[in-house]
């Protein structure tokens, strides 16, 4: 099928400024649920569109449809100005649609070039030749890879980079990326963006799928904003500002501005010596760290995704096994023991694990069931009690403003602003002197998160320790009394949130020495 | 061309109508069938159901069916709800009839009040110890358990092979391998002509209600069901959670094999599971892992097995042909799950308001 379709672009050679992608009207429904409301979307050849919109906004749902994942209810797509039925990703391919997913679709033992060339029609080329194909396009767009290199041996950004190419060796002229910088570091991210400009002048078009303002400001020529599935508005990215794209995010004024109280009584409480931790795989996951936490503030921990934060919290938690060193509270050594261990010693430990519905809550329980998770085993007998649970949840849901049908409701049925304000508000309501959140408002639209920074705040006020492993370093910046920053398992610096500059964070995560 | 997609949550009455549906659909299927056969549908679900009830003696003989399908089924409950496919019931049936048998041949002596309890409490640790086995092996090695299980009720099943043929044979039946039959102080009194094991399965259905509902133990087999990290995460110790919910699981399964010899059997035979251990996970898991869910579907259960007999005997129908009849509903009330969380779409429809949604 998808060879007897000639590509679009090669057939007629697209002109810059033309439409090169027209949606109109698109509506999806699941269910009772519209997930896309009669959305417009437009991009251009030699255009580069940003897709903003908060998480269950329907962008996904849109850029599915463009790959032919799902199929529009009602309303018309034309691609290069011809109406398009996409049944199926190879239509898409075949129409000139090349899509760059968040989680990469890469043959990991394959080299780059293999990976590039897999799935194209025709015949096969000659490793050489293909050599040199490839890397005449890299020369095109300023890109720089070994074809040869097999992709486990990759670096994320490396990765995304055979992506990209896979687009451009298809010859396919329209580029989607969803979230491409989430797994980028600063520097990483301003290089896919050079890419992008080039692949713009080269007359392609970009639609780029994000939620961080300042990207979007950044990189686009215009940005088309969606709200709860409902189309909003697209304005020229030159005549607007964070503020306006907030306001039509959110749908209301919002006030961007994090709050960071003054530190509270500043005690040493929890103190981490020469701590080393080994993956099940025997890959080193964090190497050798020392570093104190501190009553009345918040420690930021930033790092590129995957240099350790999730052992470390979990060490800390007593749900990983450590291969050297210690955890101290209060001169005890937490490592080596339990979670229920850590807890009879009197640690009041608060952890907001990643994973909400995996691991820090069950997912097919209600609020009641949850609010015991920790706590069901404290009354003497065999039996549960469900009566204080229960009371809590409720509290919880006046307090928090919790949206849920009854504190029985399954949380996996909640949206992920109130799950994990469940979570993070059962650990709050435990008392902790210690609380460990990692990625806490991850996946959540502004109004939970500002929530949840309001909650770690009140922590520290009340003098609790608060780690906050983060990865959007404005926030972080914003947020933390000291920012930790950890590259591959290592501490590469501790700085002061308050002086600190984000370029000196940003070399930081990728390993360069902290200045003098 | 159709499709498959996730539907909305449904409630519980959308849930209840759609498996009554299935019901309905599975009788008329199974009607077609018998059509096919020349017998008129209708006469053989009423004889089904009068087959079942239409004496004092059917119903007696109904609940005596029912009895060893509900007692499983509720052990198969409480492994099911930690998600630990146990499927080894036909064994842990059977180790609970063979402990209990040992006591059975070799205590005679002993009085019912003293032989009972001893009985009962070898069927559980008969059963209860046969299903620790693969538990031990899943905690500490990681070894899959619905493999695991599967296999040890060959093992046990063998054993009673070995047991009428060896050591325990009847030296009175003329060199016919058998198992002797109980003294009386080893066998079941009847309470309103039915083996007393129905009292013991109605307790028990309380029990593992209250167990799952309402104790500290219920609830760590729900959150290690749902999310091993989350129990972790929560303090529990995951290793010790899966031990003993299995060993109780195999323990009710033990009881069943124990009821089995005592009550109905009234000796060892390699029959005495008979298959119980497999349909009970069917029992089970159409009940929701409700233990009073259990009790109705067993109910149910018994009504088809007990009828098709009768079925059997009135048209001449093979066994066969009832079993025939007995998974065609079991077809449909499974697959009807699939409807539960999935429907169907038509592309072409699609496509078509997709265009004319554009043309507007």
């Amino acid at each position: 099928m998808a060879q007897q379709n000639t590509t679009p672009n090669q057939a007629e050679p697209s002109a810059v400024g033309e439409y090169a992608i027209e949606c109109r009207g698109v509506t999806k429904r699941f269910g009772t649920v519209v997930a896309n409301d009669g959305v417009d979307l437009t991009v251009r050849y030699g255009e580069i569109l940003a897709l903003l919109g908060e998480n269950g906004s329907g962008k996904t749902t849109l850029m599915n449809m463009l790959s032919g994942i799902y199929h529009p209810d009602s309303g018309s797509i034309r691609i290069a100005g011809k109406e398009a039925v996409i049944n199926s990703p190879e239509d898409s391919m075949a129409l000139g649609i090349g899509m760059i997913y968040q989680h990469f679709k890469l043959v990991d033992v394959f080299t780059a070039m293999d990976n590039i060339a897999l799935g194209t029609p025709g015949r096969r080329l000659p490793a050489r030749e293909l050599r040199t194909k490839v890397e005449g396009i890299c020369k095109g767009v300023g890109l720089t890879i070994d074809p040869a290199k097999r992709i486990y041996e990759m670096s994320v950004s490396e990765k995304q980079t055979v992506e990209i190419l896979k687009v451009l060796y298809r010859g396919q002229k329209i580029l989607i990326l969803d979230e491409p910088t989430a797994v980028l570091t600063p520097q990483e991210t301003d290089k896919l963006f050079a890419i992008l400009r080039r692949m713009r002048e080269q007359g392609c078009a970009v639609i780029i799928i994000t939620h961080k303002l300042g990207e979007v400001l950044d990189i686009s020529d215009r940005v088309t904003i969606l709200r709860r599935g409902k189309y909003i508005d697209t304005v020229n990215t030159a005549e607007t500002d964070e503020q306006q794209l907030t306001e039509l995010m959110v749908g209301r004024p919002v006030s961007l501005e994090i709050d960071r109280p003054e530190q509270g009584e500043l005690n040493s409480i929890l103190k981490a010596v020469d701590l080393t931790i080994r993956k099940p795989d025997g890959a080193i996951a964090v190497d050798d760290v020392s570093f104190e936490v501190r009553t009345g503030e918040i420690l930021g921990v930033a790092g590129i995704a995957g240099s350790g934060q999730k052992e470390l919290c979990e060490a800390i938690a007593g749900l990983y096994p450590a291969e050297k060193g210690a955890v101290l509270y209060r001169k005890e050594n937490l490592i080596g023991k339990n979670p229920r261990e850590i807890s009879r010693l009197g640690v009041h430990l608060g952890f907001v694990p990643e994973d909400r519905l995996g691991m820090g809550l069950v997912a097919s329980m209600g609020m009641v069931g949850n609010m015991m998770l920790k706590t069901y085993d404290a009354p003497k007998g065999p039996f549960i009690d469900t009566a204080p649970a229960r009371e809590q949840a409720e509290e919880l849901v006046d307090k928090l403003s919790i949206v849920t049908p009854s504190v029985d409701t399954p949380v996996r049925l909640m949206s992920g602003g109130n799950v994990q304000k469940v979570l993070l508000g059962r650990e709050i309501v435990s008392k902790p002197s210690v609380l460990i959140t990692a990625y806490p408002v991850r996946g959540l639209d502004i109004n939970s998160s500002y929530t949840v920074y309001d909650l770690l705040n009140e922590q520290k006020k009340d003098n609790v320790a608060v780690v906050y492993v983060g990865e959007d370093l404005d926030v972080l910046m914003e947020l933390s009394d000291r920012i930790m920053v950890l590259c591959h398992g290592k501490i590469t610096g501790i700085v002061d949130a308050r002086t600190a500059t984000k370029d000196q964070i940003a070399r930081l995560m990728v390993g360069g020495k902290e200045e003098a | 061309m159709l499709r498959v997609i996730k539907t909305e949550e449904k409630t519980a009455k959308q849930m209840m109508i759609i498996r009554l549906a299935a019901f309905v659909l599975a009788l008329a299927a199974g009607g077609l069938f018998i059509l096919a056969l020349g017998v008129n549908p209708l006469k053989v679900y009423g004889t089904i159901l009068s087959g079942a009830f239409r004496s004092k003696m059917a119903v007696q003989a109904t609940i005596k069916v029912m009895i060893p399908m509900l007692v499983a089924a509720l052990g198969v409950t409480l492994a099911f709800k930690m998600k630990f496919w146990n499927i080894g019931g036909e064994g842990q049936i059977i180790m609970g009839a063979v402990f209990a048998t040992y006591f059975a041949l070799y205590h005679a002596d002993w009085p019912f009040f003293i032989l009972f309890p001893v009985m009962l409490i070898a069927g559980i640790v008969g059963g209860g110890l046969w299903a620790l086995i693969p538990a031990l092996c899943k905690v500490r090695f990681g070894t899959n358990e619905t493999l695991f299980t599967l296999m040890l009720n060959y093992i046990a099943l063998y054993l009673v092979a070995y047991l009428q043929e060896g050591p325990w044979r009847d030296p009175a039946a003329n060199g016919f391998p058998k198992i002797p039959s109980f003294a009386a102080s080893a066998t079941l009194p009847k309470v309103l002509g039915v083996q007393m094991g129905w009292i013991v399965a109605l307790v028990l259905t309380v029990i593992v209600f209250v167990y799952m509902r309402y104790t500290k133990h219920g609830y760590e087999i729900s959150v290690v069901g749902q999310s091993q990290a989350t129990a972790a995460y929560a303090g529990m110790n995951v290793s010790r959670i899966v031990l003993r919910t299995m060993f109780l699981s195999g323990a009710v399964a033990g009881i069943c094999g124990m009821l089995q010899v005592s009550g109905s059997d009234k000796t060892l035979t390699t029959g005495v599971a008979g298959g119980i251990g497999f349909t009970a996970i069917i029992i089970a898991w159409l009940a929701q892992l409700n233990p009073f869910g259990s009790l109705v579907v067993a109910f149910l259960f018994a009504i088809l097995e007990k009828g098709s007999s009768v079925v059997q005997s009135d048209f001449g129908l093979s066994t066969d042909c009832a079993d025939v009849l007995q998974g065609i509903i079991l077809f449909f009330v499974l697959g009807c799950e699939f409807f539960i969380r999935y429907r169907f779409v038509r592309d072409n429809a699609r496509k078509a308001a997709a265009v004319k949604g554009g043309e507007g």
